[in-house]
């Protein structure tokens, strides 16, 4: 006998099983969302919208009416979206490319008018889809195809601490956060945060998710999660940087 | 009336696009067709400012032009941009209340004028009406609207002025009566005018 | 909707301001928009008049925002607008190609000014193949070109009505001149002139429990599969043709019996209408044609009126090198009659302009 294992009530079961890589991060962070969407019974009045880059595999992840944009651009069409409809519940899913490189006007405009959407940013440290060339946050020394002797930090500086920016550019009514896919739980009360944080009407909303490429990484499982856990995290702290929610729902 | 086409230029503050408004709004309250084109390249501050005007009592054509009726030049560097606009049948009128190189007048008009806007404004009223002065100036060459016209015109755009300051009324008109018979008078025969 | 004109009346405008006021008859609820000379006054009306009218204006980051703002918003249902002009323009294509491709409801306002690049803040009719024809697709676009002050009163409203009913980007193409200047005309609400203004709705975020009472919408606007793209695009290309018929617009005059046809759009059309009567006057048999649409493009029309005039040469007078020209060929490929252009980029045409140049090529 084969027993389904649970899945969120919001998933699309047509779109599945998915199409992201053996060990890729973005079926964690999907899932998260998939019962936080449940939880806060918002499937019907939800707008995901996902960039360009593995972050589109998502496009049809929900059974929630969902929107496809252009590299970079999702935030715009959120904003757009949000203006327009404020009692939707929008969510823009992107990559660190499209988030901190491409579109990093829209992202840093859109937190410092405090736009009240959601935005998770997945961030794997390249650029998948394309074939795992250098991201804004490669980190120092890391091979891609794009840095095959290393990142040089002298030639492309450092790379981008994004929650930390947002951080500086917010006010407080904004709610910034640093997940991992390495713990569940936590990845999962951030997201709820965020979305929370809309739907109060609180204010612009992010969360970056760490997570794993072991295809562009070229890495084992074993690896894999000792790139995430001891490299990534430890250059990128890991935890609420702000949240208006009050501490009680921390 | 036939379309009459008039280049107004000073430099950047001097109201050449105030006088140009409230010229094209006296012509439109009258139901004459009018086009008026402000100058805006990159010099909002500081450079020369150009409106060109159109006003008919049939359908205009092209918004722009290539020679006009009349060229009103405000200022040395005016002179030297507007020139160009000037052909045998065009009046050239420019403010001779400062010497002005020979060579910057344009090479062709039906007739140059110069008149001491300025110095009358600096003198006999006072400097905030020189642009009004170089409207009457424009009327009394063209009468594309009559004088009560422009008063009207005058007291639309400035009311909230003249509310706060009844004399500015007064000092308005007569600017608008000076610059009138200033061009009037210049375009006798061999009249120059002087301060 | 608030009504906001009342009583049909006179004005005496700038082009600026009325495409303020025709996009409020219009319906519009929400603007986005960057600052860029010849079209900041839109948003300077706009930001005085839409809080009185329950309309709403964000100020983006830069214009690739404000188009992409404008499909998020038209996605969610609400009749929303751009002005842009120059490389402004040149941004947009991204999201306008986005607004092609999921055939969204944009409405853009193109105030053209000098190119390349920053060119001149001033005038031109240089984003003629921008708008047109810009951005990774086919040019499944709706352009009006305006000449008058009347025009884009009347082709603002219109250009919400036909982005709304065929769900094709659409383009209101003034210039710096049309921007800038005063000139009279008549403003009115449309259902006053029998106008029914097409209601938006949402393409997402629809009513109803999903599963329930209906089902999720996804919004495709990549596809894995060459094939799927391929029957996007022809179905696209059918729907667009098709209706391109009822799109169309033209004006044609004095082309029964001219020898030579001189072709303009927009505001060179109006020395281009004068100097055909002068022309006539002097006994020189011209005849003025002008498409008012440049997307959809009048081909037969224009093709039409060369084999009714008989005329031995065409004249392209633009104010850019050779833009019109280029769309003309095209669109009456095969044609023999002899064109020829005068290209004045950057710079206004009248009347003696068109004048001379017949008499310099008959």
């Amino acid at each position: 006998m084969t027993v389904s294992p649970a899945v969120p009530k919001s998933w699309y079961l047509p779109s599945k099983p998915h199409k992201f890589c053996p060990g890729c991060g973005h079926g964690i962070v999907l899932k998260a969302l998939g019962e936080v969407i449940d939880e806060l019974n918002i499937q019907d009045k939800t707008i995901f919208g996902c960039d360009i880059g593995c972050s589109l595999l998502s496009w049809n992840f929900f059974n929630c009416d969902s929107t496809q944009t252009h590299h970079g651009r999702t935030t715009p069409v959120m904003v757009g979206i949000k203006r327009s409809r404020p009692e939707l519940v929008t969510i823009g899913y992107m990559g660190d490319g499209g988030g901190y490189s491409i579109g990093s006007q829209h992202l840093l405009n859109a937190a410092v008018r405090n736009e009240k959407v959601t935005l998770i940013l997945v961030n794997n440290t390249n650029y998948g889809m394309t074939g795992g060339q250098m991201a804004p946050t490669t980190l120092p020394g890391q091979k891609t195809e794009t840095t095959p002797y290393g990142r040089d930090t002298d030639v492309t500086g450092y790379p981008t601490k994004g929650p930390e920016f947002l951080n500086a550019l917010t006010q407080d009514d904004a709610y910034i956060a640093r997940a991992t896919v390495s713990n569940y739980r936590q990845l999962k009360r951030f997201i709820k945060n965020a979305l929370r944080n809309q739907i109060e009407g609180h204010g612009f909303s992010f969360v970056e998710v760490l997570s794993t490429c072991p295809t562009n990484w070229r890495t084992n499982a074993q690896q894999t999660l000792h790139f995430l856990e001891d490299e990534m995290e430890k250059y990128f702290p890991v935890g609420e940087l702000k949240n208006p929610l009050g501490k009680g729902d921390k | 009336m036939s379309l009459i086409k008039i280049a107004l230029a000073g430099e950047g503050g001097q109201g050449v696009q105030s006088i140009a408004e409230i010229m094209a709004e006296a012509a439109y309250n009258q139901n004459m067709q009018t086009i008026y084109i402000p100058n805006f390249g990159l010099e909002q501050r500081g450079g020369v400012s150009i409106a060109f005007l159109q006003f008919s009592d049939r359908r205009i054509g092209a918004p722009k032009f290539n020679k006009a009726d009349v060229v009103i030049a405000l200022s040395e560097r005016a002179i030297g941009r507007t020139a160009g606009y000037s052909d045998e049948n065009t009046i050239f009128m420019y403010d001779n209340s400062y010497p002005i190189p020979e060579a910057e007048f344009p090479e062709k008009a039906k007739k140059v004028i110069g008149i001491p806007a300025i110095e009358i404004a600096n003198n006999k009223l006072h400097p905030r009406v020189f642009n009004i002065i170089i409207m009457g100036a424009a009327i009394g060459l063209t009468k594309i609207v009559s004088f009560e016209a422009a008063k009207e015109a005058l007291i639309h755009k400035l009311a909230y002025k003249f509310e706060k300051d009844p004399n500015l009324k007064e000092l308005n008109f007569k600017a608008l009566q000076m610059g009138k018979e200033m061009a009037e008078a210049s375009m006798q025969e061999g009249v120059e005018v002087r301060a | 909707m608030q009504a906001t004109i009342g009583e049909s009346k006179k004005a005496f405008m700038t082009g600026n301001e009325i495409v303020t006021w025709a996009a409020l008859a219009a319906g519009a609820e929400v603007m986005f928009g960057y600052p860029i000379t010849p079209q900041n006054e839109v948003m300077h009306y706009w930001t005085r008049l839409a809080p009185k009218y329950g309309r709403e204006f964000l100020q983006t980051e830069d214009e690739i925002s404000a188009g992409f703002t404008v499909c998020g918003a038209v996605q969610a249902g609400k009749k929303a607008f751009t002005a842009t002009a120059g490389p402004g323009n040149v941004l947009m294509q991204e999201p306008f190609g986005m607004a092609e491709a999921m055939r969204l409801p944009l409405v853009a306002i193109i105030q053209q000014r000098g190119g390349p690049s920053s060119g001149t803040v001033v005038y031109s009719q240089q984003e003629v193949t921008l708008t047109t024809f810009g951005g990774n697709g086919e040019g499944n676009r709706m352009v009006y070109s305006t000449a008058t002050h009347q025009e884009i009163f009347d082709y603002v409203i219109k250009g919400f009505n036909v982005a709304w009913k065929y769900r094709f980007p659409t383009f209101i193409l003034g210039d710096g001149y049309q921007a800038k200047m005063r000139e009279p005309l008549t403003i009115y609400e449309p259902q006053d002139r029998g106008i029914e203004m097409v209601s938006p709705y949402p393409l997402i975020g629809k009513a109803g429990s999903i599963g329930v009472d209906r089902e999720a919408e996804h919004l495709c606007n990549i596809y894995s599969l060459e094939e799927e793209l391929y029957d996007v695009v022809l179905q696209h290309a059918e729907d667009y043709e098709r209706i391109a018929p009822e799109i169309i617009e033209y004006e044609e005059k004095e082309c029964e019996d001219a020898d030579i046809l001189i072709i303009s759009h927009g505001v060179v059309s109006r020395a281009a209408d004068d100097a055909v009567k002068a022309l006539r006057a002097q006994g020189i048999k011209a005849g003025y044609f002008r498409p008012i649409t440049l997307r959809p493009f009048p081909q037969q029309q224009l093709r039409d009126a060369i084999a009714k005039s008989g005329a031995k040469k065409m004249l392209v007078a633009e104010s850019a090198y050779g833009q019109l020209y280029r769309l003309i060929r095209q669109e009456i490929y095969g044609e023999t009659i002899p064109i020829e252009g005068l290209f004045m980029p950057g710079v206004g045409i009248i009347d003696y302009d068109i004048m001379n140049k017949v008499k310099s090529i008959l």
